[in-house]
């Protein structure tokens, strides 16, 4: 019986995914990479993407994140998120609407509106994920 | 003595300020459930993030960016105030507004320069009877429907980033009011420029380790502390709100609660002049019987 890694994935809204699992595979800005149980000291910046999680061969979860940082400690693997779902459960048709809406709020707001980049972020994401779905 | 007739008006006028009163507190009590909620649920990712920034600035040293190394001066404050947009919340927003005169009166003793930003209404309408002029901006968070303050908090994260890159301010402090429990909540001030993980966040002894980054320690510093700034804020948000529906729902509990012990104080008074009045009439007809 191999080392269990033990994972936590959090988001400012909530924690999404705290246990023990064999493997992480995680979508770093400078090349996708995994993490076992008793990795070395790591921490990187994540780019858009999808976190898998693995129980022996088969994903057993998958979760799409946007931005955020992945450390490494001995004691296992955090994954601070911008924004995080869980990827089965949701459906096509609810992204495009939810970006149509994205899309009218960044249209109602003024050019040096602070929030402007916040939701254009959070545009970017949405559209991300929908192509993430397709595949 | 007040009349008959007074004292029903009274009696009815209390008992439909109980009727209000009562009302209020159910709806701070489904509306605390929720801040509660949302101010529990942002917890494990401040905590997490804060264990990082201190796992990272360990590690960094003095040569750190400088939203953690800070500008070398500590001549202008920020002081950045955190209150409630309503009142009838008991002492929730004074409580606040004296620790951050407190500071603030701390601050000038020292003869630093004080600038202050407020985050709801109340606070702003307490602060700027004696600090009108050292006020620099304000946040309103009354059109923010739902408790979703992400944006918010963002959008003032990313203001305070540069006005600190401008040098408008050495030292930025944060003010509101911690959510212990529905009983307690603790006025507090934390500093958030610079940066300084808080002494409580947990480390991890990496004696020998050698950590690896990608990209360069100074560019995930550099991500990670504006980012750390919005959630320390954020989450100050998130507390407040949740202590101000606990406090407002403690005070309308207290509020409903006089109110029934005033109308049973009146209702006896009542009841005592209309059976005054009532011997009254009877002596006046025994005795004019007996007259004849």
């Amino acid at each position: 019986m191999a080392d269990k890694l033990h994972f936590s994935l959090v988001s400012p809204a909530r924690e999404l995914f705290s246990g023990e699992v064999d493997h992480v595979i995680a979508p770093g800005t400078e090349g996708e990479f995994g993490v076992l149980a008793n990795h070395a000291p790591f921490m990187t910046t994540l780019k858009n993407g999808i976190v898998r999680v693995l129980e022996g061969d088969s994903v057993t979860m998958r979760i799409f994140v946007r931005g955020g940082f992945a450390d490494v400690t001995p004691d296992g693997l955090t994954i601070l998120a911008e924004e995080a779902r869980d990827l089965d459960g949701i459906k096509t048709e609810e992204i495009t609407s939810e970006l149509e809406a994205t899309l009218l709020k960044m249209q109602a707001l003024d050019k040096d509106d602070t929030s402007r980049a916040t939701l254009q972020a959070h545009y970017d994401y949405l559209e991300s994920l929908r192509a993430a779905l397709a595949h | 003595m007040p009349s008959l007739k007074d004292l029903k008006n009274r009696i009815a006028s209390v008992k439909s300020t109980r009727k209000i009163t009562k009302a209020m507190q159910m709806v701070a009590a489904a509306k605390l459930k929720r801040a509660q909620d949302a101010a529990t649920a942002a917890r494990p990712y401040a905590s997490r993030m804060a264990s990082v920034l201190a796992n990272l600035s360990a590690s960094a040293g003095a040569g750190g960016p400088k939203l953690l190394a800070g500008t070398g001066q500590d001549e202008t404050h920020l002081v950045i105030v955190i209150t409630a947009e309503r009142g009838l919340a008991g002492g929730f927003n004074s409580y606040v507004v004296k620790l951050a005169k407190q500071k603030i009166g701390e601050l000038r003793a020292e003869g630093k320069t004080v600038k202050i930003l407020t985050v709801g209404k109340k606070g702003r309408e307490q602060l700027s009877r004696d600090y009108g002029d050292m006020f620099i901006s304000h946040v309103d968070l009354g059109d923010v429907k739902g408790g979703n303050y992400t944006e918010s908090a963002i959008g003032l994260g990313q203001s305070l980033t540069a006005m600190f890159d401008e040098g408008e301010f050495d030292v930025a402090t944060l003010i509101y009011s911690q959510f212990k429990n529905v009983l307690t909540q603790v006025p507090t001030a934390q500093q958030i420029i610079p940066a300084s993980a808080p002494a409580d966040a947990e480390t991890v002894d990496l004696t020998g380790a050698i950590y690896r980054y990608e990209p360069s320690e100074t560019e995930i510093l550099e991500t990670l502390l504006p980012r750390y700034i919005n959630t320390q804020i954020l989450s100050a948000i998130l507390e407040s709100a949740a202590g101000e529906q606990a406090s407002r729902m403690t005070a309308m509990d207290n509020a409903t609660r006089n109110a029934g012990d005033m109308i049973d104080s009146l209702s006896l008074q009542y009841n005592r002049a209309r059976q005054a009045q009532i011997t009254k009439e009877l002596i006046e007809i025994i005795s004019g019987a007996e007259a004849l």
